[in-house]
């Protein structure tokens, strides 16, 4: 039995789900040449991960219920597009500020993987709702944290390094992510999750 | 001979190259990577990902460029995720009904196949505007594309981590096997060094370093 402590710091760490579970990655190495889009991605993760999470959770009950489990999938979706779409004019209309510094990244989370991942993982692991709860948001966490430290590593490279002409860009993106997945890994054993 | 340089300009031509290698799904657009990492330690793995993307590509481009005078624009993301999304459960139940093993290998990542941007972008960027026998022809060579990379990749991972090839041992049992190719860490390696060789051997490099 893990606590929902234990399973939000080993998301963020030991299983975080960019680094060891490679989900999300198309926006990390799209938005990770500097660290101010970085941040407004990360925190739009965050956002809707921890909210489509704890929405799933309910729904997914309901299905199991009506015998209708195998839905899941499009049901799971269908809310991801919807959630997204009423954060994003929700925001838009009563916090413009934070629109600005991370509404423009709302539209892409929809085919964000890590988003639908998660869902599907408290699926596979038979979570309570207070463990999806403390999964989803220590996920969003742990991805936002994989996408800042990429983009201060590339960004810092982009002025000082003389990459070879043909690993330059994306191919040294995964050089640099290689070596941030060993980091991660040092944290094995922190949590046990399962 | 002749008729060989004409095909160069076909349409044809143009859409495999394009699939397979000059915009590879994979190692030059960077698309749909996530599946691509994530099970590629084994062959078989890779192989049954590859086949289930690529009926899910072929597929949806197909029921898309069919309807595509029908979809309104303003709800097309909508439509091609709904189609996506009934395919992958297609090909969810028939992986549980005749490879249970690969099926529990591959977990949640095939449910992801739902949100790999390759499938989407080919809807968007090719299937909503172009006739169906196109679309038939370009999904293939996008599927086709797609799988060699993720077996090459899982040539490399298996060896390095296993020793093996598909479950024949390939290397020797004193060969020290390498733990780190079998996750995460390997697969980025392997897939930014191929993209290293692929990008040196065809010439067309990245943009951000020609800039």
């Amino acid at each position: 039995m893990t606590s929902p402590l234990e399973i939000f710091f080993g998301s963020i760490l030991d299983h975080n789900i960019a680094l060891a579970y490679i989900l999300g990655m198309c926006p990390l190495i799209a938005i990770s040449t500097n660290i101010r889009n970085a941040r407004g991605m990360g925190l739009a993760v965050v956002f809707v991960v921890t909210l489509t999470g704890m929405i799933n959770y309910p729904i997914y009950l309901l299905l199991v219920r009506l015998d209708v489990a195998w839905l899941n999938l499009l049901v799971f979706i269908i809310t991801i597009a919807a959630t997204v779409q009423f954060l994003e004019m929700f925001i838009d209309k009563f916090f413009p500020r934070l629109y600005n510094s991370f509404g423009l990244f709302l539209p892409l989370i929809t085919v964000n993987c890590v988003v639908l991942g998660v869902s599907l993982f408290f699926v596979n692991r038979e979570y309570s709702f207070v463990e999806t709860a403390a999964f989803s948001f220590g996920s969003g966490i742990g991805w936002m944290l994989a996408i800042i430290l990429l983009a201060g590593v590339r960004e810092k490279m982009a002025r000082s390094s003389d990459v070879p002409k043909g690993l330059a860009g994306k191919g040294m993106t995964f050089i640099v992510l290689g070596i941030l997945a060993l980091a991660v890994i040092g944290f094995t054993g922190l949590a046990s999750i399962q | 001979m002749k008729k060989l340089i004409r095909m160069r300009y076909t349409k044809w031509f143009n859409i495999s190259r394009d699939g397979l290698s000059r915009n590879n799904p994979i190692v030059i657009s960077v698309l749909g990577i996530c599946s691509a990492l994530a099970i590629t330690n084994r062959v078989d793995n890779a192989l049954a990902m590859g086949a289930a993307v690529t009926f899910v590509i072929i597929g949806s481009s197909l029921i898309i460029s069919m309807i595509r005078n029908f979809i309104p624009t303003r709800v097309r993301m909508i439509t091609y995720m709904v189609v996506i999304a009934g395919l992958v459960i297609i090909v969810q139940f028939m992986l549980q009904a005749f490879f249970p093993d690969l099926y529990s290998a591959l977990g949640a990542y095939v449910g992801l196949i739902i949100t790999n941007c390759i499938v989407m972008g080919r809807s968007e960027a090719f299937a909503a505007k172009n006739p169906v026998k196109f679309t038939f022809f370009d999904g293939l060579a996008n599927g086709i594309g797609y799988t060699y990379v993720l077996v090459l990749i899982a040539i490399v991972r298996e060896i390095l981590a296993f020793g093996t090839v598909l479950n024949y041992q390939i290397l020797p049992d004193t060969f020290p096997t390498w733990q780190v190719m079998a996750i995460a860490p390997g697969g980025f390696f392997v897939l930014g060094l191929l993209i290293w060789v692929m990008r040196d051997l065809t010439k067309n490099y990245d943009e951000e370093a020609t800039a």
